[in-house]
């Protein structure tokens, strides 16, 4: 009998992964079977019940696992920290579909745009790759070599270049979609070659043994290779000046895609950049620090000027997702615990905020059947006072104001920034801020302060009542002033899922 | 859990304000009045138990709150916080009592606004951490920016977004500075911070009180924001919110950084002085009923400041009478130009005039207030600019005689205000039917200047009973002197 030789795979620690891939497969076979009108109940009942189970999976491994382990050759890790992240990005996607549910029943019959039934044909597609892509991306933040990082990352990107071109009759979604692919790839290509770079330098593709070939490797091609990476990484957390592509997809992909990005890529590609930065190049800690220094501060400026003079909510939005790629990456530019903490904590209120004010956008989008902008947002305030309200606290909490948790937040990030002695950064960060007063509360004026006139009544009398985007937006508001009134429970999480690694400074 | 209580009633009647679909206007206002009400009363249980002898932090309160980074919800009352404590729940009942009955639009989302402003300028009032007192000074924004920005006249928008980027930039560099100064202490608790003498942190904290107060030259947004906000708004604007920077210079500044104070003082002070002549020269020149009261309330402000950087006793006992009898003054006063201006529909001085014939109450409480406002001898108002003067004198005498210029210059501003509404010859706008103050008018306008009054005759029931009578070396000592133990 020949004996095959297979690596000892630990089949818990992909748990998380194979529930969610285990979901999308049942979804998509069984969905095409049912009939048109059962599909939509159907899958996003088993999307939304696919998430909650990863993320109840990925809390129980977290409990367990106090040490942390690697498996399949140390090419996958298992430990708090991806599986933290995994409950956040199933989170994401759970909320995500309660923002596409009303998406996915088709437009309502006015829109131009759209013929009638062309979500309803897609919508079990839809779930799908959302489930696909929350797959990859807990594989992708499991990653402890370059090549599971490498395939985590095209795992999810597929996934959401298809999300966004999804609404194939718009062309605004269409061009998204390609150019989401085309700078994506650029961007993933950029990485792939710095991989090359380092395996060249270092001999090795885990991040342990990118560590350990540094000493007597060839410090040339590890630090080109470093550099390379992290393009390809910034590229995706839409770190500027690599976030070219971020206003036109943000503005072109269906709202709940844009919603679902924002959030979940960040946390994604962030607690991968500090894995990847604290295990394999613990020795360059100099450089990579002030790279990402660098990298914040051209982010807050680039994308707090540019928001300022954006009329798509939309767009301003994206923006606004570019100028706190900055502020995230601050707390790794710190390079200690504090700021590793500081990162994981201010990720929860972000995502919460960015999820509800896209779904907000959502909202009027879907009774408008336009583009939402700071003109037609005229009168929001008094049609919808729920969402309104809760828009308001999520671009006062954008800006750091209370009750949202990112207060808490930016003040975590700032003192760990300033703990590492660079002021200077802190005080760009404050600049940042001030600026980006005057974009977000644009918003809030908008819905608030525009006289009768300007008003653009709602297409077609008061528009259906939207009960699964209206709960995500109450549970986004729920998690923004909860981080804020009681952040311990999740600054202890933090500090759990950080302890087996060790901060140069 | 009193002092909790005194931030989160008016909080959580915020909340109820919002939730319940009150029917009328009226019930809403009314309901917001109650709560207003209800405030006042749990400052008046505060008020007696409050032991004035021993000074100190008394009813405090600290749960952990961002353990991290060390830190606390922790409340408590100082003799002093407790006298602005009273301050706002009494202006808030008269902001609160006039918006029901003059009427708002949306009236849910406004009086729950008021609530809300109320209970964060308490928070900032009896915070005794750093972080805790950031954030109330932070959230004190937000209802001020959407009540001015929705309500206010027709150049709201300016007005708001200056208002809201002067002030931003100002506390954010305090925040700067507060991260500074708690890593530097290994914590945020205000009771426990040590001295420090860092000029740059000093700077920070000064900037965001500076530009609330506001100071020479911070004051950009003050005239926009008092001229556009509603009445009431800008009663609560230039009465209470104004103090909370005083208050923090009292709080944190003083006791925290004695060092860069002294180095410093000669800077505040010009700034200072230059603010009190400057502002008063304004309101001597204002076109507009609330200019006047804007620009003087900018002179004020900065004689309050220059009697706090006095550190003696009668300097900082001046300051705290005068933010109170300042508050309650021109609280009253933009109530009053409120009242002037739904009858004319103008602030313009060059279409008033003549308003005094047929109109015996506007013309009483009017010259009523503004002679306390004047502060004619024997009024509140002299108590504490007498004090203020008196504690500046033996740091120079020149701060002194500025200072007393001032007062003359109060004079004149505010007879000029009184006599261009009510008298000289009828203005264009003013109706030949006369409407008088209503009922509801005279009450609430009459209850600040009945409070006035009182304190005109017994300035000693406040000077008596701050800084646990000892005001230098409390300031010296941190306010830790006397109090209770914390449970």
């Amino acid at each position: 009998m020949i004996e095959v030789r297979h690596p000892d795979i630990d089949w818990a620690a992909l748990a998380p992964v194979l529930v969610l891939l285990g979901t999308a497969v049942w979804v998509l076979l069984v969905g095409v079977f049912l009939p048109r009108g059962a599909r939509r109940v159907f899958s996003a009942f088993f999307a939304a019940a696919g998430f909650v189970a990863a993320g109840i999976v990925s809390g129980i491994l977290f409990g367990l696992d106090e040490e942390a382990s690697t498996l399949v050759r140390d090419s996958l890790a298992r430990d708090r920290l991806a599986e933290l992240g995994q409950i956040l990005v199933a989170g994401a996607g759970l909320l995500s579909v309660g923002v596409s549910y009303w998406e996915s029943r088709g437009p309502r019959g006015d829109d131009p745009r759209v013929p009638a039934d062309d979500h309803r044909e897609r919508v079990v597609e839809w779930y799908v790759l959302l489930l696909t892509a929350v797959a990859g991306m807990a594989f992708f933040m499991q990653a402890n070599s370059l090549v599971t990082l490498f395939l985590g990352l095209e795992w999810f990107s597929i996934a959401l270049y298809v999300l966004c071109a999804i609404s194939v009759h718009r062309i605004a979604a269409l061009e998204a979609g390609l150019k989401y692919l085309i700078v994506g790839s650029f961007g993933s290509a950029i990485l792939l070659f710095g991989s090359a770079f380092v395996y060249g330098g270092t001999g090795a593709l885990t991040f342990g043994g990118i560590a350990e070939g540094a000493a007597d490797g060839e410090r040339l091609f590890l630090v080109a290779g470093l550099a390379m990476i992290l393009v390809g990484l910034a590229f995706k957390i839409s770190a500027a000046p690599f976030h070219m592509w971020t206003p036109d997809v943000y503005e072109g992909a269906p709202t709940p895609v844009t919603a679902f990005m924002s959030a979940a890529t960040k946390i994604a590609g962030l607690v991968l950049t500090l894995r990847l930065l604290l295990i394999a190049f613990p020795e360059e800690e100099e450089l990579w620090t002030i790279t990402l220094a660098v990298i914040a501060t051209i982010s807050l400026a680039w994308g707090n000027i540019a928001a300022l003079t954006q009329r798509s909510v939309k767009r301003l939005l994206a923006y606004s997702s570019v100028s706190h790629a900055g502020f995230l990456l601050m707390p790794i530019a710190a390079g200690n615990a504090l700021g590793g903490r500081a990162l994981l904590f201010y990720l929860v209120p972000y995502a919460a905020l960015s999820i509800g004010s896209f779904a907000v956008v959502a909202a009027r989008e879907r009774e408008l059947a336009a583009d939402v902008t700071l003109d037609n947002l005229a009168g929001f305030g008094w049609e919808r006072p729920f969402h309104a309200l809760a828009m308001s606290v999520f671009m006062f909490g954008f800006i750091g104001l209370p009750p949202a948790g990112l207060f808490l937040g930016k003040f975590y990030v700032f003192t760990a920034v300033y703990e590492r002695g660079w002021t200077w950064l802190v005080i760009v960060g404050v600049v940042a801020t001030v600026v980006s007063v005057a974009y977000y509360l644009a918003v809030v004026r908008a819905m608030y302060g525009s006289s009768a006139e300007l008003r653009v009544a709602p297409a077609g009398g008061s528009p259906p009542r939207d009960w699964p985007l209206t709960t995500t937006v109450f549970a986004c508001l729920a998690v923004a002033v909860a981080t804020l009134v009681v952040p311990d429970p999740l600054v202890d999480l933090a500090r759990d899922s950080l302890a087996f690694l060790s901060f140069p400074f | 859990m009193l002092t909790t209580a005194l931030i989160f009633v008016p909080l959580a009647g915020a909340l109820l304000v919002w939730l319940i679909p009150w029917a009328t206007s009226r019930a809403a206002g009314g309901f917001a009045l109650l709560v207003a009400l209800a405030e006042l009363f749990l400052w008046v249980v505060a008020l007696g138990r409050m032991n004035f002898a021993s000074g100190g932090l008394q009813q405090a309160t600290e749960t952990p709150w961002f353990e991290d980074l060390g830190v606390a919800y922790k409340v408590g009352l100082y003799d002093f916080s407790l006298w602005l404590v009273g301050l706002t729940a009494f202006v808030t009942v008269a902001a609160i009592a006039y918006g029901t009955w003059a009427g708002r639009e949306r009236p849910r989302a406004y009086f729950g606004l008021l609530l809300f402003l109320a209970g964060a300028t308490t928070g900032v009032f009896v915070a005794q951490d750093l972080l805790v007192f950031y954030v109330f000074f932070e959230a004190m924004l937000i209802p001020l920016y959407v009540l001015i920005g929705v309500w206010g006249g027709a150049r709201r928008s300016a007005a708001t977004l200056k208002f809201i980027v002067y002030t931003m930039a100002g506390s954010l560099l305090m925040l700067v500075s507060v991260i500074a100064l708690g890593l530097a202490n290994g914590t945020f608790d205000l009771t426990e911070l040590s001295t420090s003498g860092n000029d740059w942190i000093f700077l920070g904290f000064l900037a965001a009180f500076a530009v609330k107060a506001p100071i020479w030259p911070f004051h950009g947004w003050l005239p926009d924001a008092y001229r556009e906000a509603p009445a009431e708004v800008s009663a609560l604007l230039s009465g209470v919110i104004s103090k909370t920077a005083a208050y923090g210079i009292l709080r944190i500044v003083l006791p925290v950084f004695p060092e860069p104070v002294s180095d410093w003082r000669v800077v505040i002070l010009v700034l200072a002085s230059i603010g009190l002549v400057y502002g008063s020269l304004l309101a001597f020149r204002a076109p507009d009923v609330r200019g006047v009261i804007a620009y003087s309330s900018l002179g004020q402000m900065c004689l309050i400041v220059i009697g706090l950087v006095a550190l003696t006793d009668s300097g900082l006992t001046g300051a705290v009478l005068h933010m109170v009898s300042h508050g309650l003054v021109s609280a009253g006063l933009f109530l009053l130009a409120g009242a002037i201006e739904r009858r004319t529909a103008t602030g313009e001085l060059a279409l008033l005039g003549g308003m005094a014939r047929g109109r015996p109450r506007l013309a009483s409480l009017l010259i009523a207030l503004s002679v306390v406002a004047l502060a004619v001898p024997f009024s509140v108002a002299f108590a504490g600019e007498f004090l203020i003067l008196n504690g500046i004198f033996p740091v120079g005498w020149g701060w002194a005689v500025v200072g007393a210029a001032a007062i003359l210059l109060a004079a004149l501003y505010m007879l000029r205000l009184v006599s261009a509404v009510l008298h000289e010859g009828p203005g264009e706008a003013v109706s030949e039917v006369a409407l008088d103050l209503r009922p509801a008018e005279v009450g609430i306008v009459g209850a600040l200047a009945v409070a006035l009054v009182a304190l005109s005759f017994w300035p000693a029931a406040i000077t008596d009973r701050v800084f646990g009578g000892d005001p230098a070396r409390a300031v010296e000592t941190g306010f830790s002197g006397g109090g209770e133990a914390m449970p």
